[in-house]
């Protein structure tokens, strides 16, 4: 059976940017060819996507998935139709689950249980340390045999530098990138927000962006030092944009992500201690969004990862001390990261880019749409308007601050190995 | 002139209006606290919830005080004797006290935001009695009723507030309610008790106690907290009296009128000498006595009185 794509605008960055249609055949990408052209068989689905983007499927390098251990907060099952119903036909589990996954057996339950739900790819993330102690470094050879793609403590830093320098050794041999949680938990002590005057107002310890900044530095240091790989998650202030872009003139092997809520929203957004607006790290000021809007639109930030991390009401409905960090991402990543290129911040190229084809790259992949490469597709509708209402979320959790925001642009289609996993109605 | 506000949960809300209401209110319920029979049925058959769950036996007798003087019934639940310390969520401890049908929830809480969220959840008035390090407004709204008492006014006065702004809800209050009603406040302590972006509350920052005390109308001296030595705010006591303390020998550079204020309870000499906590500036005993009358204002105004105190 083909499917043919009609009428959209192809956005495959590097490879083409017009109006042509996509025929998918067996899984794979069979061909693309000139809207005018006749059905090249006469067993043909057409899907009208007129006025849409077609796009290499989008990929997340950072969610949390919660199982095993969390399965209240979210499950595989659920976090996979988020992901496709957000446009995600990849995403990266992180490795605090419980328990962590710190050896090849949750690697491999974690591949399992993916493949059996099928709505989108999965590729883990392993733990640096065993069980994010930071002291003991993880089996990385027999977890990246059981599929794991690179390893991090995320929710934690390593903060011993000689173990870091150690894992960055041990994991460049073997090829696989490391991921940093930068924070300096001394300087994060007890803070539950962003340092300055809103969180002075409200009474609530804050959190410097030097907490992070200085992470970053050391984590580049010793980048620079062992020659690894290493990928910065969620950049959220001015000066590690600067330190990655200052690194990254000099050559070391650095990149990074963003999250939507970074370039989106300030601290201003905690007032009246809304728990959905607290996250690790902090929502920052004005002149921190800017700098990350400046930093995606000069390239030193190469990815928008979403950091989706559900959680439960009873876990958000409490004093703001006390609930957890983390927002959900999966859902509305798209039509919050589509205002960059309304604005004019960024090219839909770039965006695609940013997207898709860099973290798909970072894991070693080739998500072109050319003859032959496995059809994973997103199909973005531009023009569709609509209030974000966690009550349509498919996510277990409903943790977010942009409820009741209006945006412009939606995922209309998911499709993953040329079966469709999502299609708005 | 009705009150409008539901609840007192921070100055910030209150208007320059509301501010002279309640010290007006306060100023005829001070009468009542002097006379043979300290007591007046204008809140009878009013419940009022004293839930503290931190620990303080001066606020909360004040607020206790204040209630039975208008005759309202108050109940204290305290942390132990509530089931908080069970693992009940901050929206249990709410949903348990609504079902008491108070009329008034007085609340003291550890975290900032805590009476916020509680008054999202309740028909009964929250009055916040200090939530975490975010505000005290009983306590800046007496503070402002004793320096009225005391100078006439507060518009154009001088107020300077020494010691740790970073971890006191009283000094974010009074900065923000002093402000408002038209003095200058200047705040003072170490670099490590001084909160990034303080100023755009409206106050300034003096290096030093010195140069802030020489023009000063009103000093005010925050508790220094012992514990909080821990995290590394200053390297002794001795050290921290010695920059910080106000003992008369200081006292000296500073007007002769100067009133000398401590919303309690005092670490003697650290932040404050014998000498003046006692002297003739110190006005420490009036706060405490004004504080009683202040939350009767409160009680009343929020239980939607409106008509002229002298009538009570
Ligand atoms: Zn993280
Ligand atoms: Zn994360």
């Amino acid at each position: 059976m083909l499917i043919r794509f009609k009428g959209a605008r192809i956005v495959d960055p590097g490879n083409i940017d017009e109006e042509q249609d996509l025929l998918v055949k067996n899984g794979l990408v069979h061909a693309l060819i000139d809207p005018a052209a006749e059905d090249p068989e006469p067993e043909v689905e057409t899907i009208d996507v007129t006025g849409m983007v077609l796009v290499p499927g989008l990929i997340d390098l950072h969610v949390h998935l919660r199982e095993p251990g969390h399965e209240y907060k979210e499950t595989i099952e659920t976090g996979l139709r988020a992901a496709a119903k957000g446009g995600f036909t990849g995403v990266c589990p992180m490795p605090n689950t419980h328990p962590v996954n710190d050896n090849a057996q949750i690697t491999r339950f974690i591949v399992d249980r993916a493949k059996e739900i099928g709505l989108a790819r999965v590729y883990p993330v392993g733990a640096i340390s065993l069980g994010l102690k930071g002291s003991t470094i993880s089996e990385y050879g027999d977890m990246k045999r059981a599929g794991m793609v690179a390893i991090s403590d995320d929710g934690r830093p390593v903060e011993n530098s000689q173990v870091l320098r150690r894992a960055m050794e041990y994991a460049s041999g073997l090829g696989l990138p490391v991921i940093s949680h930068s924070e300096d938990l001394s300087l994060a002590k007890d803070g539950a927000m962003n340092e300055g005057i809103v969180a002075t107002r409200l009474g609530i310890k804050g959190i410097p962006n030097a907490a992070e900044s200085i992470m970053v530095m050391r984590d580049i240091a010793i980048a620079e030092l062992t020659g690894a790989r290493l990928h910065i998650a969620h950049v959220s202030c001015e000066e590690s944009v600067d330190a990655i872009r200052h690194a990254k003139e000099r050559g070391v092997r650095v990149t990074c992500e963003t999250a939507p809520h970074y370039f989106t929203l300030t601290d201003k957004a905690v007032a009246d201690y809304d728990t959905n607006a607290k996250m690790n790290p902090p929502l920052r000021t004005e002149a921190d969004r800017l700098a990350i809007i400046k930093g995606l639109a000069d390239g030193t930030i190469d990815m928008i990862a979403t950091d989706h991390a559900p959680h439960s009401k009873l876990e958000k409905e409490v004093e703001f001390d006390m609930a957890l960090f983390g927002i959900v991402g999966l859902e509305t990543s798209l039509p919050l990261s589509l205002k960059l290129v309304q604005d004019g911040v960024i090219t839909m190229e770039t965006l695609v880019e940013k997207m898709s084809r860099n973290p798909a790259e970072f894991l070693g992949m080739d998500n072109r749409l050319i003859p032959g490469n496995v059809a994973d597709i997103t199909v973005i509708d531009p023009d569709r308007c609509h209030v974000i209402d966690p009550a349509t979320f498919v996510s277990k959790s409903r943790n977010t601050p942009f409820s009741g925001m209006e945006v412009k642009g939606d995922v209309f289609l998911t499709m993953v190995e040329g079966g469709i996993v999502f299609q708005r109605s | 002139m009705r009150f409008e506000h539901k609840d007192i949960l921070d100055i910030e809300s209150l208007s320059v209006q509301d501010i002279s209401m309640i010290l007006d209110t306060a100023e005829g319920m001070k009468e009542i606290s002097k006379r043979p029979v300290k007591k007046v049925p204008t809140l009878r058959g009013k419940t009022i919830v004293l839930f503290f769950q931190e620990p303080s036996t001066r606020t909360k007798s004040s607020f206790d005080i204040a209630a039975k003087r208008l005759s309202a019934d108050s109940i204290s639940l305290s942390k132990s004797s509530s089931s908080i310390v069970k693992g009940e969520t901050l929206i249990d401890t709410a949903r348990t006290l609504e079902a008491m049908n108070p009329d008034i929830i007085v609340l003291r809480h550890g975290c900032s935001g805590a009476p916020h969220l509680i008054a999202k959840r309740v028909k009964a008035s929250v009055i916040n009695a200090g939530d975490g390090i975010h505000a005290h407004p009983t306590q800046a709204l007496l503070d402002l009723m004793s320096v009225k008492e005391r100078k006439g006014k507060i518009e154009g006065l001088k107020v300077s507030i020494i010691g740790d702004i970073s971890h006191s809800r009283v000094a974010r209050s009074n900065i923000i309610g002093f402000t408002k009603m038209g003095a200058t406040v200047t705040v003072s302590a170490p670099g490590t008790m001084i909160p990034r972006g303080i100023e755009e509350l409206g106050c300034k920052v003096a290096p030093d106690i010195d140069s802030c005390i020489d023009d000063a109308d009103v000093i005010m001296m925050l508790r220094i907290q012992k514990e909080r030595q821990e995290s590394i705010l200053f390297p002794t006591e001795r050290e921290y009296s010695n920059l910080f303390g106000l003992n008369s020998e200081r006292l000296k550079k500073a007007k002769p009128d100067a009133i000398i204020m401590h919303p309690g309870p005092l670490n003697r000499g650290v932040e404050i000498s014998n000498e003046v906590a006692d002297g003739n500036n110190s006005v420490i005993l009036d706060q405490v006595t004004n504080g009683v009358a202040l939350r009767m204002a409160l009680f009343y105004l929020v239980a939607g009185g409106s008509r002229n105190v002298d009538t009570i």
